[in-house]
């Protein structure tokens, strides 16, 4: 009895969730996506995410000097270090690959890289059916 | 006539795979016995090929709801084994995540026992009302369930002037909601019906059977390790621990007085992050920024370390040993469910098979799970699943309604 009140409240409340991406189930999930990308259906955008937020990872291969500290605090072994070639003094050099479907977004890469080349972005829609795809691997 | 009904290990009202043994008779349980282990990950095994900055995000994905408290004793664990000293201003950070965390384990524990009694509307009240917390954690570290806030020595993320607003405002609207609460769990005649004088845990059962947290405080038992063995900003902060007759005039033990103490306890919650907010001091938030020189530290350090920390389940566990290599030598997690399996024995004695999900989930048991429970009745066999249980709950609250039953 006591739920009656704030039941009936609920009523003419607007919902809670917010529907992302769309309101509804569209009958034709292939088709829907199509229409979104000639720009004929909008996207209910998601909702606002907070600031330093732990997105994609985000990386910049020149200022790297692959020292592999990334390496050594990755919890979940999702960077790899990978020779490229020597330079003027026959030294080995070394590049960074990030495999986000590994990855666990805990960006203590970020905290631990002393030239700060990498950072995490904003960006949250990873999914896809191929863990090697181009959005999923960071050169 | 006496039967058996095995539950588990795959079960719904237990989230994790666990197998319960009932000896019924008729509607009746006259006995029960519990089987664990079905779920070993080899966590622990993974930790001990990895060095402490990476097991700290493996604590942290030991529980979803836990993922402070896990890093939390861990992180003291290996404090203790390397002698590293933690600043100030991060023990008050490291509380007022561990509170925060708190908050939003016990509500949304209130709408999972809602649901197990079929009170859906409140399940979704609850829910909706953690978003706001939710929202807070978010705002604070990033993420709303993975924190990754902790760091040995210290935390990462500084809780800024900018941001206290924020948090102060989320804890005056969880303040205006207390009452509402409070009326809604504590006054309503089927919640009241269901949970009354149902599951009951006495005192002498709660010791016996060493069970911890909100289970054992439910019983009148006053343990707790942030009063028993103050650590971090705690020693700092009056805390006593909440047992129901600050509600009720006597203890029953029942689940009942559990949502009591949970109830109160975020109440206490909100207060320990006021109280953080307003005393915490300034300076450095960790004792080593620089993660290499850090991990050099743990490398050479040799000796063994524990770390104890109330999750919102009861006590959770970490012990450590560091023998001078890259990983640890070992390490121990111990969770709060652990302990509380036991005393599921004594209260589910002597109840109806429509209260084992609400009797099951009043430990807040934390653990995953899937949907089917076989009855063995004879050489009859037939199934359950988890709507159908669920069903049977919902029908008890409806029977009991009908004919005011109270």
């Amino acid at each position: 009895m006591t739920m009656a009140f704030e039941v009936f409240k609920q009523l003419f409340k607007k919902p809670f969730t917010n529907k992302f991406p769309v309101k509804y189930i569209p009958k034709s999930v292939t088709a829907a996506v199509e229409k979104i990308g000639k720009g004929e259906l909008k996207i209910n955008p998601p909702i606002e995410i907070p600031p330093n937020f732990r997105g994609k990872i985000s990386y910049d291969r020149e200022k790297c000097i692959g020292c592999g500290i990334c390496t050594k605090v990755c919890p979940a072994h999702a960077i790899e270090l990978i020779p490229t070639g020597k330079d003027e003094k026959g030294k080995e050099k070394y590049k960074a690959i990030f495999y986000i479907s590994r990855c666990t977004f805990c960006s203590q890469c970020v905290d631990a890289c002393p030239k700060e080349c990498i950072s995490m972005s904003n960006e949250f829609l990873l999914a896809d059916t191929d863990r090697f795809s181009d959005a999923l691997v960071v050169k | 006539m006496k039967y058996t009904l095995p539950i588990g290990p795959i079960h719904p009202a237990l989230k994790e795979p666990i197998l319960f043994e009932f000896e019924l008779n008729g509607e009746r349980i006259a006995n029960v016995d519990v089987k664990l282990g079905h779920v070993h990950r080899g966590i622990e095994w993974a930790g001990m090929r990895r060095n402490p900055v990476q097991i700290l995000y493996l604590a942290e994905r030991i529980c979803g709801i836990c993922s402070v408290s896990h890093p939390f004793a861990f992180s003291m664990a290996v404090e203790n084994a390397a002698g590293i000293e933690v600043p100030e201003r991060a023990e008050y950070i490291r509380v007022i995540m561990a509170e925060l965390e708190r908050i939003h384990s016990h509500i949304l524990w209130a709408g999972v026992a809602a649901h197990e009694i079929g009170f859906d509307t409140v399940l979704y009240l609850t829910w909706r009302v953690r978003e706001k917390v939710m929202d807070v954690i978010e705002y604070l570290t990033g993420n709303r369930v993975n924190k990754a806030i902790y760091m040995i020595g210290g935390v990462r993320r500084d809780i800024t002037k900018e941001q206290i607003p924020k948090v102060r405002e989320a804890m005056d609207y969880y303040k205006g909601l207390f009452n509402k609460l409070a009326k809604v769990f504590l006054h309503d005649k089927t919640i009241k019906m269901r949970t009354e004088h149902v599951g009951i845990l006495t005192r002498e059962d709660a010791l016996k059977t060493c069970a911890v947290g909100p289970t054992t405080r439910a019983s009148g038992v006053p343990k707790d390790v942030r009063q028993d063995y103050a650590y971090s900003a705690y020693a700092d902060l009056n805390i006593k621990a909440v047992t129901p007759d600050i509600y009720r005039k006597e203890v029953v033990g029942d689940v009942y007085d559990r949502i009591i103490v949970r109830l109160f306890e975020v109440k206490q919650s909100i207060q320990i992050i006021e109280e953080c907010i307003e005393n915490m001091p300034g300076g450095e938030i960790v004792s080593e920024p620089k993660i290499p020189k850090l991990l050099a530290t743990l490398k050479k350090a040799v000796g063994e370390g524990i770390g104890r920390h109330e999750a919102p389940r009861g006590e959770v566990f970490h012990y450590v040993k560091l023998d001078g290599k890259e990983a640890p030598y070992t390490w121990k997690a111990r969770a709060p469910t652990y302990n509380n399996v036991l005393a599921w024995i004594p209260m589910l004695k002597g109840e109806q098979i429509a209260d084992i999900p609400i009797v099951a989930a009043s430990t807040d048991p934390c653990i995953s799970c899937t949907n089917r429970v076989s009855v063995i009745k004879g050489s009859n066999k037939y199934t359950l699943t988890k709507e159908e249980l669920h069903k049977l709950s919902v029908e008890k609250t409806k029977r009991r309604m009908r004919n005011g039953i109270l």
